[in-house]
């Protein structure tokens, strides 16, 4: 026994050693501590994020209680998917996202480059466009419901004063999509404008003195230097953009509520309908959980990209 | 040569106007926005841009309506709105300080297991459709007796301001060298104090720019007093829809109460137009 017991000497004095240096629980976890309230908080909206989850996959609808409990599995997920509107709701999601994120992405960039100048009528404009971007959507968007409105608007008669004829704006199924992304697109471009203002502004004045110098033109500089040099502002401003037009309520709901008819009915405007309106809460919850599914998924991939974008941009090869 | 100037000129003119034209474009709808807050009722209709203009609309949304009869929009909701918005603003920022800034710290400061995945659950509140969390939180809030109450809406204006404010202020605590902590321990200071008296003064423009922004988008969030919220804490957001969806549209009481409600953050914004974008973008964009 004594003879097996020698060799564990010095490896339990290690062990005490290591006792005596190793901190106590409070500084080892300091970084937790410090965090502890926050992840309170965290825990606070995890945990109905998991509700959530858990409601979809009942039968639940507030005027029925007890109806928790009717567990379906994915009868929901089932149902949403075969209603003849998903198609419809789908498209109009997408088509809302990727037009206000191209044109406020494409407007942006020319009023960057344009504002990228040291003179002072830049920098007043330049101060100006926080306005529509600090206005609360709602307040802005009925600013906009108010211009189109037939009786009191403003936007017909300058489309008569130019010789055209009168838009019905957000009451048509044909321009209802066009009126709401406009309003964003007035909303969100100085966003866009700002945050590839700052990229160019960052930018070192040596590549572009060189290729002024060579007698590059403008495209060819712009291809070769202005772009993949803005690509991580770019990238930056498509993460906001994207995801936050992906699940945009505000200018849609203040506009029309999803309509005329169901034109407008986004994921976010169908579960808003379904689950609080109509109060039947399982059947909207798969709409509101597959956006956040694509949200997620597209916030990764962005992320990953911004990532290799900065890196590239910085002159750090693939 | 001389084309090569005249094609300069050219494109200065050109740009100028697009820039010009552009302009027009962002701030018409506001300045119009101003016009009809300023227009009498019965010259609503009639004429654009050239009326008496008058502050009875203001003056009827702070004070009530002497003209209304019963059944017309409710005297003297708006101040009240005002009110709700300015508490549930303040008290989300308030409470996002407390709880953001040790966790920004300790994001920017420790190196911990699990400390990139905390950060970016903290930014996916962010990027989250909402109603995925306030449609379970509708009945969690009547079961615990919150819905419509300050409490209830400060928690989930947490999804705003929270994520805003780890995220910008976390940038803010790296900028600064650990050298400086690490000096102040030698000499002896206790953490507290070097936490207290030299780290948040040097974050102080990140703090502002960060609080300040968080307030100004908690003030222009809807769908969470929409949801969550009733009569008792109705912000002016929600309430604005109340102008035009009675029998009879009142526009320009609406622009009264747009413009008033605008001009907190308008003024925020402007106060910290050096930090906006750096604050916008997370801290991923130092302009």
């Amino acid at each position: 026994m004594a003879v097996k017991e020698a060799p564990l000497v010095p490896f339990t004095m290690a062990a005490d050693e290591e006792q005596v240096i190793k901190p106590p629980w409070w500084v080892r976890n300091r970084p937790y501590l410090i965090a502890a309230p926050a992840l309170l908080v965290l825990i606070g909206i995890l945990y109905p994020f998991l509700t959530a989850v858990y409601y979809s996959l009942t039968n639940y609808a507030l005027n029925r209680p007890g109806s928790v409990n009717q567990f379906v599995f994915l009868r929901n997920y089932e149902r949403m998917i075969t209603d003849p509107e998903f198609i419809k709701g789908t498209i109009v999601t997408f088509a809302y996202a990727v037009l206000s994120t191209g044109v406020e992405l494409t407007l942006g960039l020319v009023i960057a480059m344009l504002l990228n100048r040291e003179s002072r009528i830049a920098r007043v404009l330049q101060t100006t466009l926080i306005f529509p971007m600090m206005i609360a959507p709602v307040i802005g968007t009925l600013i906009w419901k108010v211009m189109m409105q037939p009786s009191v608007g403003i936007l017909n008669p300058m489309l008569n004063a130019v010789g055209l004829p009168s838009l019905q704006w957000a009451a048509v199924p044909e321009t209802a999509l066009f009126s709401v992304v406009l309003v964003d697109v007035w909303m969100f471009t100085p966003f866009a404008a700002l945050i590839m203002l700052a990229g160019l502004r960052s930018f070192p004045k040596n590549p572009f003195e060189a290729a002024q110098v060579d007698g590059a033109s403008f495209w060819f500089t712009f291809r070769n230097l202005t772009l993949p040099m803005l690509s991580p502002f770019i990238i930056i401003v498509i993460v906001f953009r994207f995801m936050d037009s992906l699940k945009m309520f505000d200018i849609i709901f203040t506009m029309t509520e999803g309509g005329p008819g169901s034109t407008l009915m986004t994921y976010q405007l169908t579960a808003y309908r379904t689950s609080i309106q109509f109060q039947k809460l399982a059947l909207g919850l798969p709409y509101a959980i597959t956006l956040y599914v694509v949200v997620y998924l597209a916030s990764q991939y962005l992320i990953k990209t911004w990532g290799k974008a900065q890196r590239r941009a910085a002159g750090f090869s693939e | 040569m001389e084309s090569k100037v005249l094609r300069q000129r050219a494109t200065g003119i050109f740009s100028d106007s697009f820039l010009i034209i552009y302009f027009l474009f962002a701030l018409f709808p506001i300045v119009w926005m101003v016009l009809i807050s300023l227009k009498p009722t019965d010259e609503l209709f009639t004429t654009q841009f050239i009326f008496h203009p008058t502050l009875f609309n203001y003056q009827t949304i702070i004070f009530g309506d002497p003209t209304a009869g019963a059944g017309v929009i409710a005297k003297q909701e708006f101040p009240r709105n005002f009110l709700n918005s300015l508490i549930a603003s303040s008290g989300a920022v308030i409470v996002s300080l407390l709880v953001g800034v040790p966790a920004a710290y300790a994001l920017a400061r420790y190196n911990f297991k699990g400390k990139n995945n905390l950060a970016f659950t903290f930014l996916s509140f962010r990027f989250a459709p909402e109603l995925v969390i306030i449609i379970p939180l509708s009945v969690a809030y009547r079961q615990l007796g919150l819905y419509d109450t300050y409490f209830g809406i400060i928690w989930v204006y947490q999804l705003v301001t929270l994520p805003l404010l780890i995220w910008v202020l976390r940038s803010y605590f790296e900028d600064i060298s650990p050298d400086i902590e690490q000096a102040a321990m030698v000499d002896g200071y206790p953490w507290w104090q070097i936490f207290f008296r030299i780290l948040l003064p040097l974050v102080r423009p990140g703090l502002a720019a960060a609080s300040l922004l968080a307030f100004v988008f908690a003030w222009n969030n809807f769908i969470f007093p929409l949801v969550l919220g009733a009569s008792n804490t109705q912000t002016v957001t929600v309430s604005a829809l109340g102008y035009l969806s009675s029998a009879q549209s009142f526009f320009n009481r609406m622009a009264a109460a747009a413009v008033v409600s605008s001009v907190p953050q308008i003024v925020l914004a402007l106060g910290i137009q050096r930090y906006l974008i750096r604050g916008l973008s997370f801290g991923a964009v130092k302009g």
